[in-house]
């Protein structure tokens, strides 16, 4: 399920930048934050207003790890695996969310859109080690059955946004 | 708006006599670490509480004063990760530990309304009790000289920035000193970049200075992108003024007028708390055209990192900034003469440039006479791994390993061994008990075979095996290289593969001459810091631990007990009943017995999986 590309807000995007193709990252960016991942059919419409091919646009989204080219979950779960969190621990926890999930190192969002699991190497809040972000939000000192709790929290969160 | 020095100088007055007006002031700590443990709302409770018991709460400077008003702010990180979210109380300077919202009340009407202490709250160790922040030995050892305003102003304020004294520094530059001067002050302070490299910040922006370019640019690395290393995120959230203002200085000293920030994309809360502070600053005019009536112009501008720890290279920083795909180049010519955009590029991180207001302000010799002298000023250090203080903290240079984990950060987490600690993120190595009386400063640990890197500080106990942490930073690694030079692309993966073998118990002794030989190899002919680094931890480990090397390749066996597939699992004939669960969840047919009867597993097949010891009801299954 892809979502359908509104190209008059792609176009207020380049705007907010100026059409300027130094402003690519920040322009992707932008674009990802509100799809959550950067449709495919954008690249065309961006090479034509930027003047900068295709390629090079595709160079720069393959390039930096915060970009997606896939659609993720409501819910993006980046598990901390930087040097504090690994040492206290932070596998375990991944591997509970990846199994109760049916994820693994490939296969990062969930079918119906709900999850992505994905490893991070460091959030930089190493006092609260091992540490989790669901869109951003800091969840401090977890274990993997807290991370199971969470997942349970975050489903009927869901439920009750949809009814 | 300031459109004159005097300006300013009245500005600064009048703010500091309203921050004069708060008898007594609450500080909640508003960095990462305490957000997550809920500080915001305990933020709102307090300001409702005040509100509700009717005195007069004063959460910003713009307000008229009100005589006995209470001030309630957001500060900055407090350091003190571990025992979030704090509050603090001034002007007693009472440190309340691990709040929560139903605390609040009891705060309010001891402390503010009344003029007692809540026991309760404070800091405990060793049935000792510390009120005031200042006591407590975690504090009680730090020198904070770039953290001294985290977690007691608002970090959000300007206002407060400038009542405490802010921009005096950059008013005494653009005013009282030429150019020349100041980076002639900067250059005798003997300040080395706290990025990593330790490169004079004085020599480097003189090199700038003297590019005769007409557009320059001040750059600031905010991409603390080794994984265990928060100092920068910490200023930037809880300071970002300060560093504002070193780069400001930067500005006036080497002739640029444009400023950038890069900031990585993990670090929200400081790009949000950053781009505040620059709005305000142009809105006060201490940024734009003919700064207070200067004739200087100078502005900053945020770029925001996209995930890619190679960007902390001086090249590959720019040229991200660029819009580009952020690899590192073949240098000369280096960013000094050829930076961002081509042009002259001073490039320094956000400690460093948040040092630079304290020598404008107090001069050079008073800086050198802190710490080393080859090293002078302070470092700020995130003591995180297993410790019993995790947190922020700042240390004169020299100070030695040992009075930082076991004065500062308390000593082992539970009570366990120290074994050694990491330093310096992937690009460092590590130190082990010889070297707990090492002084920490650039040219030491460099001896040391290590580095002091931005200053992350991982603290390992007995439980933690060296030759996985060795694989865990190669693995980083590995993932981070951008894959532009052989050495680094094609070196670390080879690396990667033997320390994975290893693990895994199917190593030789053989790999290890290898990896020491692909280390120096990639170390001599990597393009950028990162690959040069890159084998420092496996260096360092097989230095120091060659011992767990070999027992991992001889004996098949970790002797830290960490390495999954060299674990044995056993199932214990005393507690098992024989059910046969186990039996059936083995992927492998491993397990085998007669029902009723102890059940066996066959070493030989086992895959140490440990499907079976989630399923046996009577946890007769262990690993060992």
């Amino acid at each position: 399920m892809n979502a359908t590309v509104d190209f008059k807000e792609v176009d207020e995007i380049l705007a907010r930048y100026r059409y300027s193709a130094g402003s690519i990252i920040a322009i992707l960016q932008d674009i990802q934050a509100k799809y959550r991942y950067i449709p495919r059919e954008v690249f065309p419409v961006l090479s034509e207003k930027l003047h900068i091919s295709t390629a090079k646009i595709y160079s720069v989204a393959t390039f930096y790890e915060n970009f997606s080219l896939h659609p993720k979950g409501k819910y993006v779960i980046r598990v901390c695996d930087g040097t504090a969190c690994h040492v206290r621990k932070s596998i375990p926890m991944l591997e509970r969310m990846r199994k109760e999930l049916g994820l693994s190192e490939t296969k990062v969002t969930t079918d119906d859109l709900l999850f992505t699991v994905e490893t991070v190497s460091c959030l930089g809040a190493c006092g609260l080690a091992p540490v989790l972000t669901v869109n951003d939000k800091v969840y401090p000192s977890m274990t993997p059955d807290k991370a199971s709790e969470l997942l349970a929290k975050l489903r009927e969160e869901d439920c009750d946004a949809v009814n | 708006m300031l459109l004159t020095r005097q300006d300013l100088q009245n500005a600064r007055s009048h703010y500091k006599s309203a921050l004069d007006f708060q008898q007594k002031k609450i500080l909640v700590c508003a960095g990462t670490g305490c957000v997550a443990g809920g500080s915001l709302e305990i933020y709102a409770e307090l300001v409702r509480l005040i509100e509700q018991n009717g005195i007069a709460c004063a959460v910003s400077l713009e307000k008229e004063p009100h005589d006995h008003s209470v001030g309630v702010k957001k500060s900055g990180c407090h350091g003190f990760c571990e025992m979030g979210p704090l509050v603090r109380i001034e002007p007693m300077g009472w440190l309340y530990i691990k709040v929560k919202l139903e605390d609040c009340a009891e705060i309010i009407s001891q402390s503010i309304v009344g003029d007692q202490v809540v026991d309760r709250l404070t800091y405990r160790k060793d049935g000792q009790q510390y009120p005031t922040q200042e006591e407590i030995p975690f504090y009680k050892k730090q020198t904070r000289l770039v953290l001294e305003h985290c977690g007691h102003i608002d970090a959000t304020s300007l206002q407060e920035y400038l009542a405490i004294g802010g921009y005096k520094a950059f008013e005494k530059a653009l005013f009282e000193m030429t150019p020349d001067e100041i980076v002639k002050v900067i250059d005798e302070s003997n300040l080395r970049g706290r990025g990593g490299g330790g490169y004079p910040a004085g020599r480097k922006w003189s090199q700038v200075k003297r590019q005769k370019s007409e557009v320059k640019f001040v750059v600031c690395n905010g991409d603390e992108g080794d994984p265990g290393a928060f100092m920068d995120r910490s200023v930037m959230e809880g300071d970002p003024h300060r560093m504002l203002e070193g780069m400001m200085i930067a500005g006036v000293a080497c002739g640029a007028a444009y400023g950038y920030i890069y900031v990585r994309a993990e670090y929200p809360l400081a790009i949000q708390r950053l781009e505040t502070a620059i709005a305000q600053n142009r809105s006060f005019g201490l940024l734009g055209d003919n700064i207070l009536g200067s004739g200087r112009a100078f502005d900053v501008k945020i770029s925001k990192g996209a995930g890619a720890f190679v960007c902390g290279e001086g090249s590959a920083l720019t040229t991200s900034i660029e819009g580009k795909r952020g690899m590192p180049r073949v240098k000369p010519p280096r960013t000094v003469e050829q930076g961002l955009y081509g042009k002259p590029t001073v490039l320094n991180n956000v400690e460093t440039f948040a040092n630079v207001p304290l020598i404008i302000n107090r001069g050079s010799a008073w800086y050198k006479s802190i710490g080393p002298e080859k090293s002078p000023g302070t470092k700020a250090f995130a003591l995180t791994g297993n410790i019993e203080n995790t947190g922020l903290i700042e240390v004169p240079m020299g100070t030695t390993l040992r009075e930082v984990i076991f004065d500062i950060g308390g000593g082992i987490r539970g009570g366990a061994e120290f074994k050694a600690v990491q330093i310096g993120g992937p690009s460092g190595g590590c130190l082990t008990r010889e070297h707990l009386d090492l002084p920490l400063d650039f040219d030491s640990l460099k001896k040391a075979g290590a580095m002091i890197g931005s200053g992350g500080l991982v603290v390992m106990d007995e439980h933690t095996c060296m030759v996985e942490v060795a694989r865990f930073f190669m693995n980083f690694t590995q993932n981070e290289s951008c894959g532009k030079c052989v050495p680094c692309r094609e070196g670390t993966k080879r690396m990667l593969q033997i320390l994975e073998r290893i693990v895994a118990g199917q190593g030789e002794m053989a790999d290890l001459d290898m990896l020491l030989e692909l280390a120096d190899t990639i170390s001599s002919t990597a393009l950028c810091g990162l690959g040069k680094t890159a084998p420092l931890p496996v260096v360092s480990t097989i230095k120091y631990f060659r011992d767990e090397y070999e027992a991992h390749v001889r004996e098949k066996r970790c002797p830290a007990k960490n390495c999954q597939k060299l674990k044995t699992i056993l199932i214990d004939p005393a507690l098992c009943r024989g059910c046969s669960k186990c039996s059936r969840a083995c992927p492998v047919g491993a397990i085998s017995g007669k029902i009723k009867e102890p059940f066996l597993i066959d070493q030989a097949k086992c895959i140490k999986c440990g499907a079976c010891i989630d399923t046996c009801p009577f946890k007769a299954i262990r690993e060992d």
